[in-house]
């Protein structure tokens, strides 16, 4: 009995050490960016004897001609195309896997499966050249386009594991009654899986919104910038001068991801333990 | 009847089709083409040169950055992969104790995972770990002299491998779930049989999540091969190419010199090493992964 609740005193210290280690750095940022330099280099502590309160203006408005707004209204025009268009052909492509037989429907099952281990950095050079055959470089084509196309084999395994949880006389008595399959499939499982389709939004939004590889390699022009490049960019230029409006521009990028986060908490854990892949 | 059943038969493949093209301009012919184009010479201006295996010739004989980013690479994965799957199992079941404040700890564990890939996240990394950053600061509070964890070529890469260990979160969740599966009469049964909790540990909850770290072990495995965002921002590969992640020589020869035709024969080298890995994991894992149809696994 002791020895149990000892025991549970024990994990209970650990893991509150622990979580405190892991979220100090994202503490620290968010005080630090009210922080002089000379706080924020050379100094142990957490809090300073001065703040400033400008770092936040002054790191919005940029210093070159485009600030953080142009990057922000960018960054949605990205994502928010992307994000849909990823949840109606995944929703659409995991109806036709999980609830219908056609020919070669195994293989190419095994195909969609074998996509999830292709890794990107195979593909990424054809498709480059591909999108600059088309006139695409310097777009946000290369991210809208191919989500159209239920490229993420993830999201797809992830929503035929849910449509398999629900039961097929649901489809079967809707056919009774008269719907055809696809108003099936609008009608009756879409309401049903509301959770899975906000997993799949969720994952879509912070994966497309945080990407720097696939944006440094089509975004060129400073006006087109998204947050990521454009955090680069003031990395790179204020050399040395206040290193706050860095920091203060970090933690704007990422509150969105941190508000979905903790808004749609009970979708994320749902989604990555029923499929569970990446991170 | 016979016509309605027939037109049924085709009907998946419509819903189907959007991810068929996909696939095919996307994936399929990006993933013909790049072997092609590594079999050439080709920089975007002319049209691309058969030039047959040069470029792997030329990759394994004779460019020291391809030695140098393999060898990072490779110590980069085999350190921080592990490290980071054990963490994340050890999390998992101190968790699993049906603590009361479980959902807050897998809230506070997780949101590194979310963050983590950012750009933003790499900023903070190099502010905490400059040389006079807030790292060096708390050890030098404790007495122990600075360490130049960002400029020293022996310890950058380590310290590039914590931002991924850091980030263990999404494999921890796996587990737990894992964890959360296992059926509770498979316990109750040990202990009528007497088993201790250590031996039930090792005897049910071990081997029931055997599948899982395969998961989680090829995926991170596949991820860590490719590692870019934290190299080139932080470090930008430095000092001395001691950073220099595989996904950054592909980069620079693809993006900045525009060698398409070496960088493709590069991605291609890569594919192999990560299916090679994956292939050897694949075949080990009959030993140690526990399959629940009773180990039809040859």
């Amino acid at each position: 009995m002791t020895h149990a609740s000892s025991n549970k005193w024990l994990s209970y210290v650990l893991l509150t050490l622990l979580g405190f280690v892991m979220i100090y750095p994202l503490i620290w940022l968010f005080v630090s960016s009210f922080k002089t330099n000379q706080d924020i280099f050379g100094s142990s502590k957490l809090f300073a004897d001065t703040y400033v309160w400008n770092s936040y203006s002054l790191g919005w408005a940029g210093t070159g001609q485009y600030g953080f707004q142009q990057f922000f209204v960018n960054t949605l025009k990205l994502v928010l195309p992307t994000v849909v268009l990823t949840i109606v052909s995944s929703v659409i492509v995991a109806y036709g896997f999980s609830r219908f037989t056609f020919p070669l429907r195994t293989l190419l099952f095994s195909l969609m499966m074998a996509t999830l281990m292709l890794p990107d950095a195979t593909v990424m050079i054809p498709r480059y050249i591909l999108f600059n055959k088309l006139g695409w470089l310097d777009t946000y084509l290369p991210f809208i386009v191919p989500s159209a196309f239920a490229t993420s084999a993830f999201f797809i395994y992830m929503l035929i594991q849910f449509f398999r949880g629900l039961p097929r006389e649901l489809d079967e008595s809707a056919t009774i009654d008269g719907c055809n399959s696809f108003m099936i499939l609008i009608r009756v499982l879409l309401p049903l899986c509301k959770p899975a389709l906000f997993s799949v939004g969720i994952f879509q939004f912070i994966w497309t919104w945080n990407d720097f590889f696939n944006s440094i390699i089509y975004i060129s022009s400073v006006k087109k910038f998204t947050v990521s490049l454009g955090l680069r960019l003031s990395l790179d230029a204020s050399s040395a001068v206040s290193w706050n409006q860095v920091l203060a521009m970090s933690v704007v990028s990422v509150v969105p991801c941190i508000l979905l986060f903790f808004l749609a908490q009970k979708y994320f854990v749902e989604g990555i333990s029923t499929t569970g892949l990446k991170g | 009847m016979t016509r309605k059943k027939r037109s049924f038969r085709y009907i998946g493949l419509i819903y189907v089709l959007p991810w068929i093209l996909g696939l095919l301009i996307f994936q399929l012919y990006p993933f013909i083409a790049s072997f092609y184009y590594s079999l050439t010479d080709y920089n975007m201006v002319n049209a691309p040169k058969f030039i047959g295996l040069d470029n792997y010739k030329q990759i394994f004989t004779n460019d020291p950055g391809f030695t140098q980013a393999l060898k990072v690479t490779s110590i980069y994965v085999v350190l921080a992969v592990p490290v980071k799957l054990a963490f994340a199992l050890f999390v998992a079941i101190v968790l699993s104790a049906k603590l009361k404040a479980i959902n807050l700890f897998r809230t506070v564990y997780y949101l590194p995972s979310i963050l983590g890939g950012s750009v933003a996240i790499s900023v903070l990394w190099r502010f905490l770990f400059m040389k006079d950053g807030v790292v060096n600061s708390m050890l030098a509070n404790v007495g122990i002299p600075s360490v130049d964890w960002l400029g020293n070529p022996d310890i950058a890469l380590y310290t590039l491998g914590l931002l991924s260990v850091w980030q263990f979160g999404s494999s921890m969740v796996l587990f737990l779930a894992g964890i959360q599966q296992i059926p509770s009469d498979l316990y109750e049964a040990g202990s009528i049989d007497g088993a201790s909790k250590t031996r039930m540990f090792f005897k049910i909850t071990v081997p029931l999540l055997t599948p899982i770290v395969l998961f989680n072990l090829v995926m991170q495995m596949v991820n860590a091969f490719q590692e870019f965002t934290g190299a080139f921002v932080i470090t930008s590969g430095g000092p001395m190419k001691s950073t220099y992640l595989y996904a950054l020589k592909l980069y620079e020869e693809a993006f900045t010199f525009f060698k398409m035709g070496y960088a493709s024969a590069l991605s291609w080298v890569l594919f192999a090493i990560i299916m090679v890995v994956t292939g050897i994991i694949f075949k080990t894992s009959n030993r140690w992964v526990y399959y629940e149809d009773g180990g039809k696994t040859k």
